[in-house]
């Protein structure tokens, strides 16, 4: 199976994902060793993976689970009493 | 801060039988999740906070009909994802409404940016906070069905089985759409990812190695 750069795109999602079947694996894996554009594309794609799963991208506002709690012992005592 | 799922559905048990109490300790792992599934709709930190309380409070008062065949937390990002929707409808926001992209689910033809010289992004790049906040833009820039899967998969860690089930989609759909919402991604952020230090680009790093 030999791949051009556009198939090999359609497979980045895949090949992160570690999803893709072994023959078209290995052919990802053969067009990637020779083609520096794809290994950019891949490499820049999982540098954004690597920050949607940073848990710094996104922050709980300060006191959030405080509140949270706080409201929740209204409704639960509330619901205590009836 | 996980619960084993066994764990888990014997809290729900016992705070369904009247130890309300526990639903504090329930949802402690989910508060991050119920909370950027609204941010990530709504766009608004104080109104997701309300929506994500909202979504708890629903959560508590509905428990008896929570189902042991979903898991707890699918059933609650509905819950969340619901809150935001209802929300979403009373701002209305339609002005801020992102140009959706034509739809046919069966084209994989998302092109990626193209761009040879970052292949080697610093790693400090990636620590610097402005880059996490042009994510949270791009993110907010995705259609909604997009970034919906995104959110779900990559930013809340859900796997594919547990996305299709909040989403009431299958998991086909969600590999599509993961897949151009990444593309897309990764094309609104290339400028910001692009190294600092021209002429370090991988490909001769490579060579001369």
């Amino acid at each position: 199976m030999k791949l051009d750069c556009k198939h090999v795109w359609e497979h980045i999602s895949g090949y992160l994902d570690r999803q893709l079947d072994p023959e078209l694996l290995a052919a990802v894996e053969k067009h990637l060793e020779s083609c520096e554009v794809c290994s950019a594309i891949l490499d820049s794609t999982r540098n954004i993976l690597v920050l949607t799963a940073d848990d710094r991208t996104y922050e709980l506002p300060v006191g959030y689970s405080e509140r949270l709690h706080a409201k929740l012992e209204a409704v639960i005592a509330e619901d205590e009493k009836s | 801060m996980k619960i084993a799922a066994q764990e888990e559905s014997a809290l729900i048990w016992r705070i369904v039988a009247g130890e309300t109490q526990l639903f504090h300790q329930l949802i402690r792992p989910y508060e991050k999740l119920v909370y950027v599934t609204i941010l990530t709709m709504v766009k608004n930190e104080a109104e997701a906070e309300d929506g994500a309380q909202e979504t708890m409070i629903n959560a508590f008062r509905h428990l008896k009909s929570f189902r042991g065949e979903a898991k707890f937390s699918t059933w609650l990002v509905t819950i969340a994802m619901n809150e935001g929707r209802k929300r979403l409808r009373k701002v209305k926001v339609a002005a801020e409404t992102p140009l959706e992209i034509p739809t046919d689910e069966n084209e994989g033809d998302f092109t990626p940016a193209v761009l040879t010289d970052w292949r080697e992004i610093p790693l400090e790049a990636l620590e610097r906070k402005e880059l996490r906040k042009k994510l949270r833009e791009a993110v907010e820039l995705l259609p909604e069905k997009y970034r919906e899967v995104l959110v779900l998969r990559d930013i809340e860690g859900l796997n594919q089985e547990e996305t299709a089930a909040a989403l009431g989609i299958n998991v086909t759909l969600v590999k599509v759409r993961l897949h151009r919402a990444r593309m897309m991604l990764q094309k609104g952020l290339v400028p910001y990812l692009k190294s600092e230090a021209p002429g370090r680009g991988g490909f001769f790093r490579r060579w001369f190695q």
